[in-house]
């Protein structure tokens, strides 16, 4: 049962992600820096503050936004390579200061967290993040977003602050990572900055290209992929399992010859259904 | 009346000045062609007038008011739109959703009210999408609006970079090569677009190689050479006008006199 509440705390992660690289264009490796954020504010609400969870689970996705905007307001101004680096950089500062911190209790991490978070809480949360990304996508505001990432010039051009909404897509990611992360530290009682480290930020951004760059329920099934991939693997043999990253980097070079856009790609559903473009354009 | 005004327009990339103290002067409804051969800054002058560059040294004045510190969105919000002279469309995006994005600057949802789509998102929405289509339909694109954009013949595209324009509710439409790659029978519709737009009311400034079309639809053409302006005026004395004619056929024919 733990393993379906994982699948929907990863996919939380995958799809937020995908609004900033896959929907914005913009490549960010610090994603799970957002999501340890979250985790900690949540954690720290909940055990020194007694908040109740679902007010720990807002306001740490709500402190996770708002290093979102901090860190979005100075990187977002550089552009491809530089970006990454910046985010990379980000991620290894904030994983040092709660190495470092004592109330954030330095390396040992958090220990005695309520377990709260169970298949039905995460179930609810994945759907109401699916379902205000959804809306935000067919909106003014992520019409913009997508015209970011296909030609930042012409999206200026038409009026579009990018600035601004780049910085409001890594915001809005970092809110959903926030809200993963919480749910993440209450299922499993105990956080430790190394739990959310390159590797982590790597591993959401292998869902997101897995599943398919720029599609919601693609960055899920990713999700569902390299979640149940180390678990299968143990299973057959857990020799093969200790070899997980050797299998994720060739799967990833593999799906870069044979399927670049992803498993679920815009080329691919237009191959699904030809005839409807076939009538429309035949006019 | 005086819509425009640059004055002194420099623009100076490392040491090579693209763009030598030119002034422009576009009056509200007409049309102005920018001509000169290739690398004669025509298309610098259009990214000043855009906010993409601060010119090095000069003013720019729309409708009075100083533009050139201004960001491209700012300035498209105040009434300028262009396209570009390598088609440049949000290609994975359906022909009419490049509309709708055309029309950003003058609608305002956010995020939360995205998400919770109250009755003025929805009303707002719907309001966008009818004057997309009414866009669409102006210029001969309404049948296609669910195709995406990448996937239209060339001639298409360059009429939906126009559409996205228009969209932005422009006063002043800047067109960067408009006719490049079309054949004459596009080029033809082209033309009596340009002048529907002029028709009602839209100023155009125009970059183009095409002299059927330039010397057709413009009321005055600008010449540039070498980044500097050689001429101004009607399409007939510009094409009599020798330093024009010197600068793109050289010294040699007009002493000859006959080659052409």
């Amino acid at each position: 049962m733990q393993i379906l509440t994982v699948i929907m705390i990863n996919s939380i992660l995958a799809v937020s992600l995908n609004l900033v690289t896959g929907y914005t264009g913009q490549l960010s490796l610090g994603h799970a820096t957002f999501m340890s954020l979250g985790a900690y504010a949540a954690t720290l609400l909940t055990l020194k503050l007694d908040f109740p969870f679902v007010a720990s689970l807002i306001l740490g996705a709500i402190v996770a936004a708002f290093f979102g905007f901090i860190i979005g307001v100075p990187t977002l101004r550089l552009k491809g390579d530089y970006l990454a680096i910046a985010t990379l950089g980000f991620g290894e500062i904030t994983k040092n200061i709660l190495l470092n911190l004592e109330f954030t209790g330095g390396p040992m991490g958090l220990r005695g967290i309520p377990k709260v978070t169970n298949i039905y809480i995460a179930t609810i949360v994945l759907l109401l993040v699916i379902f205000s990304l959804n809306r935000i996508m067919s909106s003014r505001v992520g019409k913009s977003f997508i015209a970011i990432r296909e030609d930042e010039l012409a999206a200026e051009a038409m009026g579009i602050n990018t600035t601004k909404f780049k910085i409001l897509a890594f915001t809005i990611g970092a809110f959903y990572a926030g809200i993963a992360g919480g749910l993440y530290a209450f299922l499993f009682r105990y956080i430790n900055p190394k739990d959310f480290g390159f590797m982590k930020s790597i591993e959401i951004l292998c869902m997101v290209v897995l599943g398919g760059m720029g599609n919601t329920y693609g960055a899920i099934l990713g999700a569902l992929f390299i979640t149940l991939l180390p678990e299968l693997l143990r299973i057959v043999s857990p020799a093969i399992a200790q070899y997980r990253m050797v299998l994720y980097g060739l799967l990833l070079v593999i799906m870069m010859i044979v399927q670049p856009e992803g498993i679920i790609s815009g080329s691919l559903l237009d191959k699904i259904k030809p005839k409807k473009k076939m009538e429309k354009g035949g006019q | 009346m005086k819509l425009l005004e640059g004055t002194n327009l420099t623009m100076v990339f490392g040491g090579l000045s693209a763009l030598n103290s030119v002034d422009i002067t576009i009056n509200q409804g007409e049309v102005l062609s920018v001509i000169g051969p290739n690398g004669a800054g025509k298309t610098t002058l259009f990214n000043l007038l855009t906010g993409v560059y601060t010119p090095t040294a000069g003013v720019i004045r729309f409708r009075k008011k100083e533009i050139k510190n201004l960001k491209p969105y700012e300035i498209t919000k105040m009434g300028i739109a262009r396209t570009f002279q390598n088609i440049r469309l949000f290609g994975e995006m359906t022909v009419l959703d490049n509309v709708i994005i055309g029309q950003h600057c003058r609608t305002k949802t956010g995020v939360f009210g995205a998400i919770l789509k109250t009755p003025a998102v929805r009303k707002e929405e719907a309001l966008v999408k009818e004057k997309a289509m009414d866009v669409l339909k102006f210029v001969g694109l309404d049948d296609v609006y669910n195709e995406k954009a990448k996937n239209l013949p060339y001639g298409k595209q360059r009429r939906l970079e126009l559409a996205r324009a228009l969209a932005t509710d422009p006063e002043l439409i800047l067109l960067d090569e408009p006719a490049a790659g079309m054949n004459p029978q596009e080029t033809n519709e082209l033309i009596e677009l340009i002048e529907k737009l002029n028709d009602m009311g839209k100023t155009v400034l125009l970059i183009e190689h095409d002299m059927k079309l330039v010397m057709g639809i413009s009321k005055r053409i600008m010449v540039l050479d070498y980044g500097r302006k050689i001429a101004d005026g009607p399409p007939e004395e510009i094409r009599n006008n020798e330093k024009v004619i010197k600068a793109y056929l050289g010294e040699a024919t007009l002493k000859e006199g006959k080659a052409c």
